[in-house]
């Protein structure tokens, strides 16, 4: 059984109205709020007990209509004054006078009924299916179904929007990060639990931190994949918090978490292994730590000519085909991160750590770019063979006339 | 005998078959020696199967864009960056053997001063040793020296063979790539591999 409830520019009143019934509610229209009454009867007895009890839980003029489908009792409310309980089996005879103007049909419907003399539910009705269907399609069957009373759908109850946040007031300020951590434990602990009852696991975490000197702290870890693990989520906190500490104690703390869909593997005998995301996330977090943030991550090369330029990346687990190897083994350079200063005198080299005459030389490679820039750049490379044997890769600035080692070939 | 990762030099895996997984594999030689080619002919290999790697680079000496030349894929490597911090190094090889899951994690230690090296302590060794056994997870290290002495389980020794330059010398000379040579040091059977590995250009 539906209980429809309609009075015009109160609907938040009817929403929450309607929510002291009962958790499935529908907002139908701007002006009407529908809602599931099923297992009411056994505390306020019957449906004219419940459709009372309603009317006066409202608190303004209210029209409550009580049918068996949520379309009857929503044209019942819009349609008659009052309480009107719609009789099981008789809905049609029920909604007979109502207006045809009440089912809103499409204009063009609506003039071809005006057009047919069909004003009212009961004209509608009386009209015969195939006719219906042949002359106005499936809107017209849909709308005669309706004045009919005989529509069949599933309410579409109001979500209350999910917000997976905890905070907690400390009564005294907290200086060090350990006690601190046993108060978001139990923060995480109830964030967690929370997803876990929604089916969710979080995709990235907010803390907040109120310091005492009215000033806030706040910190943002985005993770790769979804998890719900509170430890492994703890101890990024920790790890981040210990980078980032806030600069007066805390009084209170707040965490958010951005939910998303946990993640579903289907692991296969001939997948090579990998690392485990939650392991791995930790693990990065740790070496970050120790080696710095800019330090870790994959490395992809930047659409220039400019030698020896890419960028780090965060390191992320695709699975999708790159493409392998199938060209013959290539020299690797060593780079010299920056460039060794060089000096060259009548084919003698010389840097930091080397020194030697040179004894082979292949070049120059004559390379410029980025001039349209304030980042120009020109060169000229030469590869080289020092008397011990070492190769390396080095350039004339042509910009500076300075001789720099780019690397070693090894 | 452990699962070896081939390194796609047909030389190389005819004569060692591979670099053994479970194990430390220490690559020594001297610069200009291969050991950075070999490296990237085995991580190459590895990510091509769609294992992922790390490495963990001491001196901040890794090219991505001759990597990338070598065939590595590298959207599945993990490049961590020490800034010439051997302790670094070995804190983040630890961590990422403990971690588990990839396929090869190596340590480049090659451009870092031996009396540093010389200082990294056995027991710091045992310690990726017993990490690293049991796991399908290859720990490589480059070095000048064989600083890892007892717990490497494979040892290979790197040595430039050749050379190869064309052209006349003052003209038109082209480097076109070197020769090297790779002996097994440990286990202690007699076997040697010549490779070559081409200039970019």
């Amino acid at each position: 059984m539906f209980a429809c409830l309609h009075a015009p520019g109160e609907i938040a009143r009817l929403i929450a109205c309607a929510k002291d019934f009962s958790p499935l509610v529908e907002q139908t229209d701007a002006d009407t709020a529908t809602l599931d009454i099923d297992g009411l009867e056994y505390l306020f007895g019957s449906v004219h007990d419940i459709a009372h009890a309603i009317a006066r839980r409202a608190g303004v003029p209210v029209n409550v209509a009580i049918a068996t489908n949520p379309d009857a009792a929503f044209h019942a409310a819009r349609g008659f004054s009052g309480t009107s309980i719609v009789p099981q089996g008789d809905e049609a005879k029920f909604l007979a006078t109502l207006p045809v103007a009440l089912l809103s049909p499409a204009e063009e419907i609506a003039e071809t009924l005006a057009r047919w003399g069909i004003r009212t539910f009961r004209d509608l009705a009386a009209l015969p299916d195939l006719g219906v269907a042949a002359r106005l399609g499936e809107e017209g069957v849909r709308l005669q179904q309706l004045a009919r009373g005989e529509s069949e759908r599933p309410l579409v109850p109001l979500q209350a929007p999910l917000h997976f946040e905890e905070e907690m007031e400390l009564e005294y300020p907290v200086e060090m990060l350990e006690p601190l951590l046993f108060v978001l434990a139990r923060l995480l602990g109830d964030v967690c639990g929370r997803l876990e009852e929604h089916a969710l696991a979080a995709i990235g975490l907010r803390v907040r931190l109120q310091l005492e000197n009215a000033g806030e702290h706040e910190r943002a870890i985005r993770l790769p994949v979804p998890m719900r693990n509170p430890r492994v989520f703890l101890k990024l906190i920790e790890l981040d918090l210990e980078k980032h500490s806030p600069v007066a104690p805390v009084v209170k703390v707040a965490i958010a978490a951005e939910s998303a869909k946990p993640r579903t593997t289907q692991n296969g005998l001939f997948i090579p292994l990998a690392p485990e995301p939650e392991k791995l996330e930790l693990t990065l977090a740790r070496i970050t730590t120790v080696v710095g943030e800019k330090n870790v991550g994959s490395p992809e090369l930047v659409d220039t000519h400019r030698p020896g330029a890419f960028r780090m990346r965060p390191f992320r687990m695709t699975r999708k085909w790159t493409g392998g190897n199938a060209c013959p083994t290539k020299l690797a350079l060593r780079a010299f991160r920056p460039p060794l200063a060089a000096k060259m005198q009548a084919g003698f080299l010389s840097a930091p750590g080397i020194r030697g005459k040179i004894v082979q030389q292949a070049g120059p490679w004559r390379t410029s770019g980025d001039w349209w820039t304030t980042y120009a750049w020109a060169r000229d490379e030469w590869d080289i063979e020092l008397a011990d044997g070492a190769l390396y890769r080095i350039y004339c600035d042509a910009q500076t006339g300075r001789w720099f080692i780019e690397g070693s070939y090894d | 005998m452990p699962d070896l990762l081939p390194s796609g030099i047909a030389s190389f895996d005819a004569a060692f078959g591979g670099i053994p997984r479970g194990c430390v594999s220490d690559i020594i030689g001297p610069a200009s020696s291969g050991r950075t080619s070999l490296l990237f002919s085995l991580l190459s290999q590895a990510t091509a199967r769609e294992e992922f790697c790390a490495l963990v680079d001491a001196s901040d000496a890794f090219d991505p864009t001759s990597a990338r030349a070598a065939g590595v894929v590298l959207g599945r490597l993990l490049w961590i960056r020490c800034g010439g911090s051997a302790e670094h190094a070995l804190k983040a090889t630890d961590l990422l053997l403990q971690a588990g899951g990839f396929g090869m994690v190596a340590m480049d230690l090659g451009d870092i001063a031996p009396a540093t090296a010389r200082r990294i302590s056995l027991a710091s060794w045992y310690r990726l040793r017993r990490a690293v056994e049991n796991t399908p997870t290859a720990l490589v290290v480059v070095e000048r020296a064989p600083h890892a002495r007892a717990c490497a389980q494979f040892a290979l020794e790197c040595a430039r063979n050749k050379v190869m330059w064309s052209g006349t010398p003052g003209c038109s000379l082209l480097f076109r790539g070197v020769a090297f040579a790779a002996e097994r040091r440990k286990p202690l059977r007699p076997a040697g591999a010549v490779m070559e590995a081409f200039a970019l250009r």
